[in-house]
């Protein structure tokens, strides 16, 4: 087993041999990919040297003081947290080999073609469908809410090959190439006047059979993966006292006596108070995982975040008075990066509004937690045993 | 601001086991028809229970130093043992005597005293209304040649104690012998910790010390600790009503697999989930003397609100049964609502904050 004593080692060989100062930024994540230092639970040849997870903080440490550059993960966010842990398990050793090294360097961008107009909460009914042509799979739908697709090389993706059977039966999971003919990719502005997403329409692409990941038909199962590593990337990290949107208000309020009123200093304490139990709930959720006892209260942390973020955002925009009539600018921008405690308030405002829709919405949460939590009945399944062809829609 | 140093917000071994040791006792001992029939009876306080809590168990004695015949604990431990008799809306003098007055002595440094409360062998309270707030306004008795003169009301447990603790208007905290002083129970909304009037006239007391910081720092960790009980509370609430839903049928289903019902279960999770986690940073706050002001005025702040909601959501989650006075859940809620005035109401702890952490008032 790699301990944190030949970690340090291997990042010093790599710092040797590549000093950061005098080496492209490419040439020197490649190497570092190469070491297998990227992420080194990974396997030896695939960017790690299966190591333990926690180890990463070790080789992290090295590079940040000699000022070796990262792979920028807050831009191929969906590559590493989503397509990598899917490939990693269910790929094959060829499709592990071409698709990782480019992914963690950043080189190729992934995008998720998973949201459909007609299947966001219900993404299982996915009607996106993928039919078998030879060696080849012809892709015909529309998915919707991709964020990256427009900068992607790559894309995860999951289509229905089998209508005739129940919904959860009939998906298989694809690595689309989004340079491929028949993939078009459209912005799709959203309520702040930018557009962070796209819409993405799929006519008659053709993708080989040597793209498609885990078997055909189990493509939901595949998909789990995913998503769970999606909910890990939520939520996981600490944030001190007055991090995030709370310390945006707070500054606002110390800042501009003139604005403040009886009403709005009752209801700014309101809320302080709720974002500090939220973050001390966050603290206890990471010292349970640490003492290696997970709570549940991992499924309940998004709906806290999605609302205080709204409501914080809400009476920030009503304590600015005249200047939140205002808004910074309504131009139709795509930004690479989404920061909700960016721009000014109004964007704030509207952007947060999202919170509680994307990643899962707080309705679904709510039921995740009460079936699964507190143990409650699950929702009545109208759709269990039909096949996908006969669903409502 | 700068990130602070992280509070220990998981229970040590030694703490869960002391927590099933408290919860095997109620549960033997504290059956919720049992406190509804005491509470109409002469004797509201249950003193086999306290007897076997602070005697055989030792608990009266956890924040006092083992020289003086304590336990030599932490305010940690005794939110655990406030988490259970919270669970179980004891009728005890806990908070009372074993939290608030206790701190009041160890602030005077009353060891004669300190060592009866170690050992059981006296019950005291402070003798300040119980709705009164951390650095809030006291009132006080007249000291008039040496004798104590005036009336005091919304006293908990005083009808339970042996000595109180009654500030006067020299500044002095003073013990008086409950015997030299006239207790009469007021009918309080929570029968399970009822308030009384005391009045003295002319009874003769001790001086412990000043009263201003004594007082301070009992009501303090009393606010701290309140949160515990109210996380009780809360958290039975919330389990019982969960196993009632399941268990419930209307409509040829479970009552529980209706999703509105579902979605305000969940929400009330959600608030319990944060009330632990606030909860426990007070209580081991005070333990450790870190942030202990913000710790406790956010607890506070906080609790009322979700204690007092897993109680409104109890009773209208049982339905009929709900409103009934064989059901225990009326005494959660009365606890609740008189918790949520407990040593401050939010609205205080929320105005402690804006001066604590900044946030000033127009």
């Amino acid at each position: 087993m790699t301990d944190a004593a030949e970690l340090r080692r291997r990042t010093r060989e790599l710092l040797a041999a590549h000093p950061p100062a005098a080496t492209d930024r490419l040439d020197f994540l490649r190497a570092r990919f190469d070491a297998g230092l990227a992420w080194v639970h990974y396997p030896q040849g695939l960017g790690g040297l299966g190591a333990t997870r926690s180890l990463q903080a070790v080789v992290d440490a090295e590079l940040a003081a000699e000022g070796a550059p990262d792979n920028d993960p807050r831009r191929i966010g969906i590559g590493l947290g989503m397509a990598a842990p899917t490939i990693l398990q269910y790929g094959t050793e060829e499709q592990r080999r071409r698709l990782l090294r480019p992914l963690w360097t950043g080189e190729e961008v992934w995008c998720q073609l998973f949201s459909e107009p007609g299947a966001g909460s219900d993404l299982a009914a996915l009607g996106t469908r993928a039919v078998r042509d030879g060696e080849d799979w012809v892709v015909n739908g529309q998915k919707v809410w991709t964020s990256s697709a427009h900068l992607a090389r790559w894309a995860i993706l999951i289509a229905r090959t089998d209508p005739d059977v129940p919904k959860h039966r009939g998906i298989t999971y694809f690595v689309c190439d989004m340079t491929d003919p028949g993939v078009e990719v459209r912005p799709l502005r959203q309520i702040t006047g930018e557009a962070e997403f796209n819409e993405v329409f799929l006519t008659d692409v053709r993708i080989p059979d040597s793209r498609r990941l885990g078997e055909i038909g189990d493509g939901w199962r595949v998909a789990q993966t995913t998503l769970n590593n999606e909910r890990v990337a939520i939520g996981g990290t600490p944030i001190p006292r007055e991090g995030g949107m709370i310390g945006k208000a707070a500054a606002t309020w110390r800042e501009r006596p003139e604005l403040r009123t009886h009403d709005l200093h009752q209801r700014l304490l309101g809320l302080w108070v709720e974002a500090e139990v939220a973050r001390l709930t966050g603290v206890r959720l990471r010292q349970q995982l640490a003492a290696g006892q997970p709570g549940p209260e991992g499924a309940g942390m998004k709906l806290n975040f999605a609302r205080l973020n709204q409501e914080i955002s809400g009476l920030e925009v009503e304590l600015l008075g005249e200047e939140g009539l205002l808004y910074d600018d309504w131009t139709m921008r795509r930004p690479e990066l989404v920061d909700f405690t960016g721009r000014d308030a109004g964007y704030r405002y509207l952007r947060s509004k999202g919170n509680s829709i994307e990643g899962g919405t707080s309705e679904v949460l709510l039921n995740i937690v009460a079936e699964r939590v507190l143990g409650l009945p699950a929702e009545p399944r109208t759709d269990k045993d039909v096949a996908w062809k006969d669903l409502a829609r | 601001m700068s990130a602070q140093p992280e509070p220990a917000l998981l229970h040590s071994e030694e703490e869960e086991a002391l927590r099933a040791a408290v919860r095997d006792l109620l549960t033997d001992h504290c059956d919720p028809a049992g406190v509804i029939t005491r509470t109409e009876s002469a004797a509201p306080h249950d003193a086999s229970l306290w007897k076997a809590l602070a005697d055989s168990m030792g608990l009266a004695g956890l924040l006092i130093p083992e020289h003086l015949g304590g336990q030599g604990a932490t305010h940690r431990e005794a939110g655990v043992v406030l988490e259970e008799l919270g669970r179980a809306v004891a009728p005890v003098p806990y908070l009372t005597s074993a939290v608030v007055a206790t701190e009041a002595l160890l602030a005077c440094a009353a060891d004669d005293l300190l060592g009866e409360l170690a050992s059981a062998t006296t019950v005291a309270v402070l003798a300040v209304g119980l709705h009164v707030a951390p650095g809030g306004a006291v009132p006080q008795v007249r000291l008039e040649a040496g004798a104590l003169h005036g009336e005091l009301t919304g006293i908990a447990d005083a009808s339970f104690a042996d000595v109180l603790l009654v500030p006067a208007d020299d500044g002095g905290l003073y013990a008086v012998g409950a015997a030299d002083a006239t207790v009469t129970g007021q009918v309080s909304l929570d029968a399970t910790r009822p308030v009384a009037r005391v009045t003295l006239d002319g009874a003769v007391g001790r001086r412990l010390g000043e009263a201003g910081p004594a007082v301070r720092r009992a009501l303090r960790a009393g606010a701290g600790l309140l949160a515990c009980e109210q996380l009780g509370l809360a958290d039975w609430l919330l389990t019982e009503t969960v196993r009632y839903l399941k268990e419930r049928k209307q409509f040829n289903r479970q009552v529980g697999g209706f999703q509105a019902l579902k979605h305000r279960l969940a929400r009330l999770w959600l608030e319990v989930a944060g009330l632990r986690a606030a909860a426990r940073n007070a209580a081991d706050a005070l333990a450790t003397g870190v942030d202990t002001d913000v710790a406790v005025a956010v607890a506070q702040a906080y609790a009322a609100q979700v204690a007092v909601h897993a109680a409104e959501e109890a009773l209208q989650l049982h339905g009929g049964i709900g409103m009934t006075w064989e059901h225990p859940v009326h005494l959660y809620l009365k606890r609740a609502k008189a918790d949520s005035i407990a040593y401050g109401a939010a609205g205080a702890h929320r105005a402690a904050l804006a001066e604590l952490v900044d946030l000033r008032a127009p």
